[in-house]
């Protein structure tokens, strides 16, 4: 058995970690709020650009014409991944969710003999997938600077991934993401950008004709862009959100396991004292009697 | 019968403004200037920079605006932008930055002419309000 002051050593330890995860927790739940009113603010935008894209592929006439973003090359052989994580740890399960989901995805590919790439958005997506996927890898971009997600950057992957799809570097895009449901429940989330998908979302297509100005196709190659930006922005929203409501809660159960091992350290505490107090009168009696 | 209709402009990551009591907007449409009025009919269009105009019954009020995309049905006007600012609220220096980056911009050599063609609209109008 552990000695006294081996004992309370550990137990002042235990209690200062306990302090840490728990500020973390409250630093969290400060952060969340915001991060899921940035989350709710940013829906109309990317519900409106849906809808707007929605009408415009439902207009247009010959589908051989239509742009490539939205119909895409014709070919499903290269898949674009881009797995979008946080750059800080000490979050549950948040990253390893997503990089589940990744893999599973990416085994799937390799059964059907397809070429993977990947782009990894956040530190910690690259740091556990290079050591399988290194070689697959094509960018790693991070965003630690920025303090909260914001449009510009969302603009810039936006960029990374058009320039690349203008180059004809892969034929399918999917990206990887939390969606945020509440503070203990993240779905990872696979989308796939390129090409759009439009078929399962027939019901909120409107029957209402529009004019276009300049026409359809003109108005879309120049929309699809900023749909590619506007559903990164939107990732990158609900992955805020996600990530602080899983550290949050992450923190939480520590410092509660932290509360359980200090109760747990002090009645050990408390029974090797009496213990020792006991062996100590035993032989001081024990010692009299003999006398 | 009120001629007034509603106009929401949203940025990406909020709701820029709402208004009920609108007149008549003024957008930069990429094909020129349009102006929409009550009952106009169902249309999508986007925009080149320039200065948007609500003409409200409280206020007439005008924007810069980069780009964006409108749509107008059933009499609510929706403007999709990533960037919008007040004229009234923005400062000289920074519309002498906007104009300076758009300046360098223009210049390089490797742009498309439609980008060339946005940047040259943008410089004008950063120069009408500046």
């Amino acid at each position: 058995m552990a000695s006294l002051d081996d004992l309370k050593k550990r137990i002042t330890s235990v209690k200062s970690t306990q302090k840490i995860t728990k500020a973390m927790k409250m630093v969290a739940a400060a952060k969340l709020k915001r991060a899921q009113d940035s989350a709710e603010k940013g829906r109309p935008y990317s519900q409106k650009m849906n809808n707007i894209i929605l009408n415009l592929s439902g207009g247009i006439s010959d589908n051989n014409n239509a742009p490539k973003l939205l119909s895409g090359t014709g070919n499903d052989q290269i898949h674009l991944c881009v797995i979008m994580t946080s750059d800080r740890g000490l979050c549950g399960g948040f990253n390893a969710n997503i990089i589940k989901k990744a893999k599973s995805y990416f085994s799937k590919l390799k059964k059907e003999s397809k070429e993977l790439k990947i782009i990894t958005v956040g530190s910690k997506g690259n740091d556990q997938l290079k050591r399988v996927y290194g070689d697959k890898i094509i960018e790693n971009i991070s965003f630690k600077d920025s303090k909260n997600a914001n449009y510009f950057d969302a603009e810039k992957v936006g960029k990374i991934i058009i320039e690349r799809f203008e180059k004809e570097e892969f034929d399918i895009c999917t990206i990887f993401y939390n969606q945020f449901k509440n503070v203990i429940t993240q779905i990872p989330q696979a989308q796939q950008i390129i090409p759009l998908n439009t078929e399962n979302n027939d019901e909120n297509k409107s029957e209402e004709s529009y004019e276009f100005e300049p026409d359809e196709d003109e108005i879309l190659s120049n929309l699809l862009p900023k749909n590619i930006s506007t559903q990164i922005f939107k990732a990158m929203l609900e992955n805020a959100a996600s990530e602080q409501g899983a550290r949050m809660s992450a923190m939480d159960n520590a410092t509660r396991n932290a509360g359980e091992m200090v109760d747990k350290l002090t009645i050990e505490y408390n029974r090797s004292r009496q213990a020792a107090i006991t062996k100590e009168l035993i032989e001081i009696i024990s010692g009299a009697e003999s006398l | 019968m009120s001629e007034e209709f509603k106009v929401e402009i949203v940025n990406p990551d909020k709701s820029f403004l709402s208004k009920e009591d609108v007149q008549e907007v003024v957008v930069p449409a990429f094909e020129g200037d349009m102006g929409i009025l009550k009952d106009h009919i169902s249309i999508i269009s986007f925009l080149k920079p320039g200065i948007l105009r609500i003409n409200a019954k409280s206020a007439e009020e005008e924007y810069y605006i980069e780009d964006g995309i409108i749509e107008f049905k059933d009499n609510c006007l929706s403007v999709l932008t990533s960037f919008i600012v007040s004229l009234k609220q923005i400062k000289k220096n920074k519309i002498q930055e906007l104009l300076k980056a758009a300046e360098e911009e223009s210049n390089k050599s490797e742009i498309n002419d439609q980008t060339k063609y946005l940047l040259d609209q943008k410089i004008e109008v950063l120069r009408s309000i500046n």
